[in-house]
């Protein structure tokens, strides 16, 4: 990993490039530096933070933030000994010798086979619109800031502050839209996708944070068009004090005195009004990367009008140029989830043109012969780091090690400078070997950082890696206690302490590996399961991809255009074919599911296939493609007039030139039909863009013709904005309705003049009256439903569905293709509506995901799961209930029903443990024995003697 | 490990152990990385815990449970700094109570042997779900809390039933029925966890194995007589 290091150039063609590198100094040796700090606390230099929006200060040499990786720190020019050779103190307080001044800007060359540019975006400069008062007035800062304000790490530890008098404020101002969604210079016309939904964040984080705060949202559309963000907007807007008010807005004065500011809005009833608030937060739009201009040039690719990538109609990360992927927020505003989405998808199409080459550059690493110490005495070993000065400092670590030789079965103390570099992880195993240790504590920091380096140590020393222990003297001790040094060092011999105790009792544990059946099985055949199998196929994996009609397509069959105006049904032939022509996708139509068992990286699914027979498929990953389908409503005539149709029967009458269109003037479409309502509490996210898709090709054909869209918030968001603003010029005619105000659009067939027309009722807000709306087509924008099978595919494959019926992914950001079962992947509408790009996103990413899994050869599962102990069993099954991965299954046996645990599928939450009634079944390195010792050396006086009574 | 992994009985052991203060951190509801959710449980959990403080003379406010991310490290320390000003205003264990420690052990001993039944008996509520922290207080009152420790059943073996056929010594999770093959089977009181598993695998034609609430459970017959006669056929 390469960071602080910028790209120079780039040659060659996909699969051979070389790419220059320019690492800029650190002038830190990043071997070296252990990230402990010290050097930023002593540095008497101080810098605005950019990583804290420059709200507070930070040290010439810093480490950016506190979660960087790596954990490094670097000198930014600001440096005295940089500027004028003086000082040089860090140099001095770094006991690991980390710092050289003497580094020098170096070249590297790296040879690639592709190039993921995943640059990202830059916030719109706020300071650029005058009328905001950004940078001119103390109390207006942008989202990003007060995304900074929020934060632990942040300028105020957390606490909500003005910068101007550092008082909370309570009475606070969201505007939306800053930036976005208008065509005036320097503002974007593009919606930034993304601050609707984080406003609604920091309004509820404020609210945690400040209960009696007062927010109030200053906003144009509501764009909750993710999924589970409409209940994340209803939940916002409910919280007590929070208002959202619709409405164009000015920063109109600043309060000299207060600092407070005034922010001009207009009403309903009381016309144009002026507020008062204690501060006001813009909510920012998503940039290009500063320098896209530059990045295209480098590496030839193109950028479209706004300055973000331009990338193949259908796979959003294929740029112009073969190898040359884009993943993120460089393709144009998206969440997380989306550039989550994009990068694996990225990486997919990567893994698709190095196929050949995959695993070519891994080595394998070989560790000593385990030895059995199961039945030894106990050997304890205890390393004290002092983590430079972190720990050392503040606790008297050679006083803790002395402490430590004290306790029974401790045989070695040694202290060390920093634990966790490569020479003292080298220590350790030599010590374990030397002096025969079969149990290791480390006491240094927590274990989610080092506790696999520690493991290490003792796989190398022929040990097994369960008997390490860490004792975390800094997080849990220096680090709050550094005002008090005797407590501190008092309470790390406690900590110490209980670790010896919890190690006496330590057990090894063997990581059980299975191999894993290299083939795939996709569920579905329309665009996202073909792509999925495709992208498998090409990667080298054989696939299964069935579908339950009788041909491949889906939902994209009746799709005739995207909103950009790319033929779907070229691509949709050109995909199928495609399928067809790879060796390695075996196609089943006509076939359903009947059964599915096993578990990741070793499946039986059975199906039947159109012949009614039953062919058993074994497989190691699954993809879920399944789907979902257009709501048929009972609303407004539909099924009863034959001038009523849904927005996908619009799009084959406009592109199949249908008469009723030739010969119609009108036309009516009413948005959020069947969803946004109680029955379905989200947004079908497709449906705003489809009817401006729509209309726009209606006024392509009938331009005099009358084109109405009523709506609630218009959710074109991204790029798509364009094409809202472009059927607005070409006269289509958009009126909110509201809904929630109780004005719901009413329709009504009538005879004109020798024909049946539809009179559409709507109440204009705006207008502030009803209209009576004349129309030859009532459209209707209706909800993306899912499929009715959605529970019988869950069950088969243990997998868990939302609230809304469509499938659950494992974690909405950090894994949103994954499911909690491993080995099951999710693409497509399955999971919620959306565009075929994204779907194909999804599916690429799916796909991606399952290489993962496919490319090695077997699974493995940690040593710390849950394990039975049939004796004691009573078969009461409280722990199966109680286990969210089906890991615990009850079985016959002649003294009853027993449970058993399947070691693959258990994830070591270990909950069946608390609720087992006799002890029976135990989290393994986590035993209620282990942990009880502990406790019951938790509390020195007692403790000694118990532990001297049980030795 | 989650928090759910956390046991009634560590809880009860550490103030068993003389601490004055016990402080649970785990996980944001509904935040969880994982599909499980445990610490609904541990919320629960402690949520009956408190009551069983309460029932037993103990200040509920001695245990607290925190919900936290990894990166709330000021919340966190912040939070633990409140609940230790808070136990020191407490003070010892048993203090302000008007408990010596010798009552305090009694009681707590008694509901630590007590777990498994209480594991049992709220296996139901122990795994709700519930958002509202306003309904958390309801989820245990005392009554309920007084009403589950105070009709707690024991299990008899009736020495006139017995049948001396092993089975559910065979059984028994805890090694608490002594007997044997023509040897009239007893339950050790001090060791039954009262899972009832012995009643459910007691075969109906005999019917030995009674479930007595309320009542005093009999005291074993005499080790001379459990030489069970069997009528010779």
């Amino acid at each position: 990993m390469f960071s602080y290091t910028e790209i120079d150039a780039i040659e060659g063609t996909a699969g051979d490039f070389t790419v220059r590198l320019l690492k800029k100094p650190r002038y830190v040796i990043q071997e070296r530096c252990t990230g402990c700090g010290v050097c930023q606390e002593y540095c008497p230099v101080k810098i605005p933070d950019a990583f804290n929006q420059e709200i507070s200060k930070n040290k010439a040499i810093h480490i950016y933030f506190a979660q960087a990786i790596p954990l490094v720190a670097y000198i930014s020019k600001e440096c005295l000994y940089l500027k004028e050779k003086k000082c040089g103190i860090c140099e001095n307080v770094c006991e690991n010798r980390a710092i050289d001044f003497t580094q020098k800007e170096e070249k590297a060359e790296i040879k690639v086979g592709a190039v993921i540019l995943s640059s990202g975006f830059t916030p719109f400069p706020a300071e650029l619109l005058s009328e905001y008062g950004y940078g001119k007035y103390k109390n207006v800062i942008t989202s990003m800031d007060y995304e900074r304000i929020l934060s632990s790490t942040g300028p105020y530890e957390g606490e909500i502050k003005r910068t101007s008098d550092l008082k909370h404020p309570k009475k606070i101002a969201w505007i939306q839209c800053v930036g976005s969604r208008s065509v005036k210079e320097p503002s974007k016309s593009y919606c930034s996708s993304v601050c609707c939904t984080y406003t609604q964040k920091q309004v509820i984080l404020t609210k945690d944070h400040i209960h009696e705060a007062e927010c109030t949202v200053f906003h144009n559309d509501i764009r909750a068009f993710g999924k589970d963000f409409e209940r994340f907007y209803q939940r916002t807007a409910g919280l007590s004090d929070v208002r959202f008010i619709r409405s164009y807005v000015t920063v109109s004065r600043e309060d000299k005195e207060t600092g407070n500011i005034f922010i001009r809005y207009s009403t309903p009833d009381r016309g144009v009004i002026e507020e008062e608030f204690e501060m006001v937060v813009l909510s920012v739009g998503l940039n290009p990367p500063k320098d896209s201009e530059n990045i295209a040039k480098k590496f030839g690719i193109e950028i479209n009008h706004h300055g973000f990538g331009k990338t193949d109609a259908f796979i959003l990360v294929e740029t112009n140029k073969k190898g040359i992927f884009i993943s993120g927020a460089f393709i144009e505003p998206m969440d997380i989830p989306q550039a989550v989405f994009t990068a694996s998808s990225a990486s997919a199409r990567s893994g698709e043109l190095l196929m050949k080459r995959r695993g070519k550059l891994s080595t394998k690493r070989v560790y000593p012969l385990e030895k059995d110490v199961s039945k030894e005495e106990p050997r304890v070993g205890v390393f004290v780091c002092a983590c430079g000065a972190n720990i050392g400092r503040v606790v008297n670590i050679k006083e803790v090690a002395d402490y430590a030789k004290t306790l029974p079965y401790v045989v070695y103390t040694q202290t060390q400078l920093f634990s966790c570099s490569t020479d003292s992880a080298k220590q350790i195993t030599d010590a374990i070997k030397e002096h025969n240790l079969n149990r290791v504590i480390v006491a240094a920091c927590t274990p989610r950082t080092h506790e696999p380096t520690f493991r290490d140590s003792l796989r190398e020393a022929g040990l097994n890696q369960y008997y390490v222990d860490m004792a975390n003297i800094r997080e849990h001790c220096s680090w709050v206690h550094s005002k008090d040094k005797d407590s501190a060092t008092k309470k790390a011999k406690d900590l110490v302490r209980k670790s010896v105790a919890r190690s006496l009792k330590l057990q090894a544990l063997e990581e059980i590996s299975l191999p894993v059946d290299k083939r795939a099985l996709v569920v579905g055949g329309g665009v996202s399961g073909m792509n999925s199998a495709l992208s498998l196929a090409k990667q080298g994996f054989e696939v299964y991809l069935i579908e339950r009609e009788r041909e491949l397509g889906g939902n994209a069959r009746f799709i005739y255009k995207t909103l950009e105006g790319f033929d779907v049904q070229e691509y949709l032939k050109n995909l199928v074919s495609e399928v067809y022509k790879n060796p390695l996708v075996h196609i089943r139509l006509s076939s359903e599911i009947v059964e599915a068992t096993g578990y990741v990286g070793n499946f039986l699914t059975k199906i039947r296939t159109d012949k009614g027979k039953i062919e058993e498929i074994k497989h190691g990953a699954v993809i879920i493609a399944t789907g979902a389908r257009e709501y048929k409503p009972k609303e407004y005539l539909y099924g009863v007039s034959g001038n009523v149709v849904t927005n996908r029967e619009l799009e084959r009458l406009l592109y199949e030139r249908d008469d009723k269109i030739l010969n119609s003037e009108n036309l009516v479409m009413i948005q959020c039909v069947g969803c946004r309502n109680e029955e379905r509490n989200y947004c079908s996210r497709i449906c705003c863009s489809h009817s401006v898709k729509n209309a726009i090709e209606f006024k392509k054909i009938n331009p005099k013709g009358d084109v109405y869209i009523l709506f609630r918030d218009m959710r074109t968001y991204g790029l798509k904005e364009d094409y809202y603003r472009l059927a607005s010029e070409m006269g289509v005619r958009f009126i909110r309705f509201e809904r929630e105000n109780g004005n719901i659009p009413e329709a009504e067939e009538v005879s004109e003049a020798g024909k049946k027309v539809i009179k559409v009722r709507v109440f204009d807000p705006v207008l502030q009256k009803r209209l009576e709306l004349s129309a030859d087509i009532l459209a209707l924008a209706t909800a993306v439903i899912p499929n009715e099978d959605v529970y019988d595919i869950a069950g088969f494959f243990k997998v868990s569905t939302s609230i809304d019926g469509f499938f659950k992914e494992a974690h909405v950001k950090l894994r949103p293709v994954d499911f909690g079962t491993d080995g099951v992947y999710l693409s497509g509408i399955a999971h919620y509506p959306k565009f075929i790009n994204e779907s194909v996103s999804q599916a690429l990413a799916s796909a991606s995901r399952a290489v993962t899994l496919l490319s090695s050869d077997t699974v493995s599962a940690s040593g710390s799961i849950c394990e039975v102990e049939e004796k004691k069993c009573i078969g009461c099954g409280a722990c199966a209930e109680v286990c969210s991965y089906c890991a615990i299954e009850l079985y016959k046996t002649n003294r009853g029903m027993k449970a058993k645990v399947n070691p693959v599928l258990c994830k070591g939450d270990g909950l069946c443990n608390a609720v087992c009634p006799t002890y029976a079944i135990q989290l393994k390195h986590f035993t209620d024995e282990q942990l009880v010792s502990e406790i019951d050396s938790a509390l020195p006086e007692r403790v000694i003697e118990k532990i001297k009574k049980a030795g | 490990m989650c928090t759910g992994r956390i046991d009634l009985g560590f809880i009860a052991r550490s103030f068993y152990n003389g601490a004055d203060g016990v402080y649970i951190a785990g996980c944001r509801l509904n935040e969880c990385s994982y599909i499980t959710h445990g610490n609904y449980y541990a919320l629960n959990m402690t949520l009956l815990f408190k009551r069983i403080m309460e029932y037993i003379g103990l200040n509920p406010k001695r245990l607290q449970l925190e919900f936290m991310t990894s990166s709330d490290a000021q919340y966190f320390s912040g939070s633990v700094n409140d609940f230790v000003e808070k136990i020191r205003k407490l003070g010892p264990l048993g203090d302000k109570e008007g408990l010596s420690d010798e009552e305090i052990k009694e009681r707590l001993y008694k509901i630590i042997t007590l777990i498994p039944y209480i594991k049992i008996a709220e296996r139901e509520r122990l795994r709700l779900r519930i958002n509202n922290p306003e309904e958390w207080e309801k989820i245990y009152t005392l009554e309920h809390v007084k009403n589950l420790i105070e009709n707690t059943p024991s299990y008899w073996i009736d020495p006139e039933k017995c049948s001396a056929c092993t089975l559910c010594a065979q059984r028994c999770p805890v090694d608490a029925i002594d007997g044997g093959k023509n040897k009239i089977h007893i339950i050790d009181q001090e060791k039954c966890i009262k899972c009832g598993n012995c009643l459910l695998v007691c075969p109906t034609k005999f019917s030995a194995v009674q479930k007595l609430t309320g009542k005093p459970v009999p005291p074993p017959i005499p080790e001379e007589k459990r030489i069970k006669v069997r009528p010779s056929s």
